[in-house]
């Protein structure tokens, strides 16, 4: 009995002591930086960094954090500050940083897509970040893209877009016009004339918005700054009805089909059973695995106007509630904006970088990454604001109706315009 | 390591046999007594207290002190438990007890107040969160202002902002204090390196006092209006303007240049006299609104009738398919007359032991109206829209459900059949009763005794199976006429996603209040079908 009973009290002793060795840790590790030099902390201190309190906190995707570990090291070298690089899934990161950064356990820096503004912006968890006389250094179309209201809101690293691919075996020509690139494609033989990967429940108006541009109906008109005004919805004027009208004719011609997936028309591009395919360059590695060779040229315009895609661009934002401001700015304009940096992002990512001078150098170096860099900088950013999402609900469902016939082309897309008018109040 | 390394010192001299049995049964029961078990269970204990007792410093240290003090109080509990003779049961359930707090009862408990605020996209944090978001967010820079090289100095503990203007003078202000030239001030190749009385601040210096530094606003001139210098970056400065003027003791937010004064009105937003709102809000209590709105807003209530409906159809129907297929299966294979049982048997479970989403997947390949294989090999290329026509993928869903959810069912009633004994059968043969009748009468509701909670469980499984529904028709197809973002096959808790994580605008406390009504349903009719479960067992 007795053994039984003092154990516990030697285990509370043990307890005790480790507790006042980690108090004692907790306390001297958070002794707040006074103005002097820091304290000798155990004779290893006094070397020719910098020694700067604090630690920067970044979450990054698996695909670029060795290329930050190396700008990270690079950083610590200069400043003294340790970055602390922490991987997340990319499609994780917007949530979990709006739901993090109000509880403190949020990143100083996040990467992500401009697209997320909105939703960052309006909870509040993100912080403008001036690049002052370096905005200039960047591709216009990717500093419009990160402002929100006003505001700069990240240091812009990729440009994503779509493109036209072409098998150049089909069509050794790049098409003008839509009309001219189907005709092309028939007289190739190829089971499809044009392929593009569409929903059978949602269509896809992230890949038909280029057709849908050039008919002069984009979603929301443009403040003065190139920014979306949500008072002025666009997408049901007269532009709008011809691309519904054009969207019936194409349904029923067999040109665009609701059945034809994504998956599925990656894989009938791939067996050379179509000439042209719009797709972004995520599919290009795959195409050209399967030997085929691989143009990218301008999306033809059914309509009057230019064709011009969505764009998205890529990257690394600062967060509102991050007490290490300064260093986290350097780390962002000094480092991240800095040519090796962007070079480096954009070998691993494969998409054009955004800084114009790695940009340019991209550009002249590899064929694809300049087709789509082309259509890239003369497409129109994704709107970030909230107001999409309202968007989104019915935009795609009525694609899918219109292609496959259901209805009157005019009707349903004037009805989507007003469901979403109704949505937006 | 000063670990104690004995553990269980000389036993007592058993006084009788009887007392010596009493703690042989003791040894057995307890558990404890080998030492080489008294020393893991200190190893495991002193682990799992050093592992606490750090958390739960971290987290006092950040000021949570509910949790810490929790953490403190559960790990106690846990040795104290585990330290003493005896409390056999408390022993078995510790573990399981303190998964279920963290991961059952902290998770309905923490739905159940969501859905009493206004949590979702733009109510996101605290109120002082939000506040400093929008003066954040609304420095607005000077339009076509220069970008201010910058030294910052220190004199007495407070910063200054230091630069060099056009005409070469160096300018020095502070918070409230305009920049006015500075005296004693060294220049050396555009840079300043000393000012008369200041400290000029080394960036390590600035990386030290951060906040201060980006914190601070120093006015261009004496008015106001001209503008504040700010830094991000401790190098550059900027000029700016405030778009709004938070007042603390009035608690108004005012646009500087129109003068609309914007109030806390309740709602967790600052909101203006005409009804326009400052977002970023803040998280507040709303009482029973979400509730409310789920039945009063024309938007959400018709569309929640409708899912509703859908959503029993497809949870019984669902049910009642798989379990007749199943039993029908397991009465089958469970005939001695049925050759090579064994191998149909193993064939029928392998749906099961593949994994439920991916087998959705595959489905919604093999549906697909013009490429998939139904359409193209068993109709021979008829067009049918197995998931895009509203009732063809009812209908689907409850076929590729009765694929998933069949072997579950064959199993447990080949495993229920079994344990039946054959003698009753043949009795009732010998009274007369013909093959079915016997069945009907005899053995299923002998089967239904041992099958009604695995229904009522499967049951509310498929009430709440959004996999199927998100991976084969994501709720489609939408009725696009109908103007609202509900396909005709979501069920109530694909709807709840989608009100939660779809689209720009999450919403958390309406969709949480939808999951207390979701656990509400669920949880009544399970009550009522054990009820009347245990009637049927009262009856055999």
């Amino acid at each position: 009995m007795r053994a039984t009973f003092s154990a516990p009290i030697r285990l509370g002793a043990l307890l005790g002591a480790g507790a006042f060795a980690l108090t004692a840790c907790g306390g001297s590790g958070s002794a707040e930086p006074s103005g002097s030099p820091a304290p000798e902390q155990n004779g290893e201190s006094s070397s020719a960094a910098p020694e700067a309190a604090g630690e920067l906190t970044v979450w990054v995707d698996a695909d670029r954090a060795d290329v930050l570990a190396d700008a990270a090291e690079d950083f610590e070298a200069d400043t003294g500050i340790a970055v602390n690089l922490v991987q997340q899934d990319f499609g994780e990161i917007r949530d979990q940083f709006v739901s993090q950064v109000p509880t403190g356990e949020g990143p100083d820096i996040a990467v992500g897509a401009h697209d997320w503004l909105g939703v960052l912006v309006t909870n509040g968890v993100v912080a403008p970040i001036e690049l002052g006389d370096a905005a200039n250094d960047f591709e216009q179309v990717t500093v419009d893209a990160w402002s929100y209201d006003g505001q700069t809101y990240g240091v812009p690293y990729s440009i994503e877009n779509i493109a036209l691919l072409r098998n150049t075996e089909l069509a050794p020509e790049a098409p003008e016009t839509f009309d001219e690139m189907i005709e092309m494609g028939e007289a190739s033989g190829a089971t499809y004339p044009f392929l593009v990967g569409l929903d059978p429940q949602a269509a896809d108006p992230y890949h038909l918005y280029p057709f849908q541009m050039s008919f002069g109906a984009p979603v929301f008109g443009t403040n003065e700054d190139a920014s979306y005004n949500p008072e002025d919805l666009q997408i049901g004027n007269e532009g709008g009805q011809e691309f519904a009208q054009w969207l019936a004719e194409q349904g029923e011609a067999g040109v665009l089909n609701t059945n034809i997936d994504g998956d599925l028309a990656l894989e009938n591009f791939n067996s050379g059973d179509s000439p042209f395919y719009l797709t972004g360059p995520w599919n290009v590695p795959a195409a050209q695995e399967s030997g085929i060779d691989v143009a990218v040229d301008p999306i033809p315009a059914p309509g009057d106007s230019p064709a011009q895609p969505f764009v998205g661009v890529q990257g690394f934002f600062l967060s509102a509630q991050s007490e290490n401001v300064v260093a986290a700015t350097n780390f962002l304009i000094n480092y991240i904006g800095s040519p090796e940096v962007q070079t480096a992002l954009y070998e691993v990512g494969g998409r054009a970088p955004a800084l114009t001078e790695s940009f340019d150098a991209a550009l002249a170096e590899d064929e694809i990454v300049a087709g789509f860099g082309a259509v890239g900088t003369d497409a129109v950013p994704m709107p970030s604001i909230p107001e999409m999402g309202a968007v989104w609900d019915y935009w795609g469902a009525t694609q899918t109706a219109i292609i496959n016939g259901e209805g009157d082309p005019v009707e349903l897309w004037d009805r989507m315009a007003e469901d979403i008018a109704g949505a937006l109040d | 390591m000063t670990e104690p390394t004995t553990t269980s010192g000389p036993r007592p001299p058993a006084a009788s046999r009887k007392d010596r049995r009493r703690h042989q049964a003791n040894r057995i029961v307890d558990g404890t007594t080998g030492w080489k078990l008294m020393l893991l269970k200190i190893i495991v204990l002193s682990i799992l207290c050093a592992t606490a007792v750090y958390a739960a410093l971290v987290l006092f240290i950040n000021d949570r002190w509910l949790i810490g003090s929790l953490v403190v109080v559960g790990a106690a509990a846990l040795t104290w438990i585990y330290l003493q003779r005896g409390a056999l049961p408390a022993k078995y359930l510790a573990p399981g007890l303190v998964f279920l707090l963290i991961f059952q009862i902290f998770v309905v408990l923490y739905s159940g107040y969501v859905a009493f605020t206004n949590y979702g996209t733009g109510h996101n944090s605290t109120k002082d969160h939000a506040v400093q978001a929008i003066m954040l967010q609304t420095q607005d820079r000077v339009p076509d202002s220069p970008t201010y090289p910058l030294t910052v100095t220190e004199s007495d503990g407070e910063i200054y902002f230091a630069l060099i203007n056009d005409n070469g003078e160096v300018l020095i202000g502070a918070e409230e204090q305009p920049l006015e030239p500075a005296e004693g001030a060294v220049v050396d190749n555009g840079t300043i390196t000393a000012i008369e009385g200041h400290h000029v601040l080394s960036f390590a210096d600035l990386l030290n006092r951060q906040q201060e530094i980006t914190n601070l606003a120093v006015p261009l001139e004496e008015d106001l209006n001209a503008g504040y210098l700010r830094t991000q970056d401790g190098q550059r400065a900027y000029l700016y303007t405030s778009r709004y003027v938070y007042d603390e003791n009035a608690d108004t937010l005012t646009n500087s240049a129109t003068g609309t004064v914007y109030r806390d009105t309740g709602e967790g937003a600052f909101i203006a006299e005409d009804g326009e709102k400052l977002m970023p809000g803040w998280r507040v209590n709303v009482g029973f609104d979400n509730f409310l709105r789920a039945v009063t807003e024309d938007s959400i209530r018709g569309p929640l009738i409708y899912v509703t409906l859908w959503t029993f159809a497809f949870a019984l129907l669902s049910v009642a398919t798989t379990f007749i297929l199943g039993l029908f299966l397991a009465i089958v294979f469970n005939d001695r007359r049925m050759v090579s049982r064994k191998y149909y048997r193993l064939v029928m479970i392998l749906p099961y032991a593949f994994p439920g989403f991916l087998s959705a997947l595959v489905w919604a390949g093999m549906m697909n109206q013009e490429f998939g294989f139904i359409n193209n090999v068993l109709f021979g290329g008829a067009a049918i829209p197995w998931l895009t026509d509203p009732w063809l993928a009812k209908l689907s869903i409850l076929i590729v459900n009765l694929w998933l959810g069949f072997p579950y069912m064959f199993l447990v009633c080949t495993g229920a059949l079994q344990s039946i004994p054959d003698e009753l059968t043949e009795a009732a043969q010998m009274d007369g009763a013909k093959p079915f009748q016997a069945f009907r009468m005899i053995k299923l509701p002998l089967l239904l005794t041992a099958i009604a909670p695995l229904l009522i469980s499967s049951f509310a499984f498929n009430f709440n199976n959004f996999n199927l529904i998100y991976m084969l028709t994501g709720g489609g197809p939408r009725d696009v006429s109908a103007g609202v973002n509900v396909g005709s096959t979501d069920i109530l808790i694909s709807m709840v996603y989608k009100v939660a994580f779809v689209g720009a605008r999450a919403d958390y406390g309406l969709a949480s209040a939808f999951s207390i009504l979701i656990f509400i349903i669920v949880g009544t009719i399970s009550v009522m079908a054990f009820r009347k479960t245990k009637a049927l067992e009262e009856l055999n």
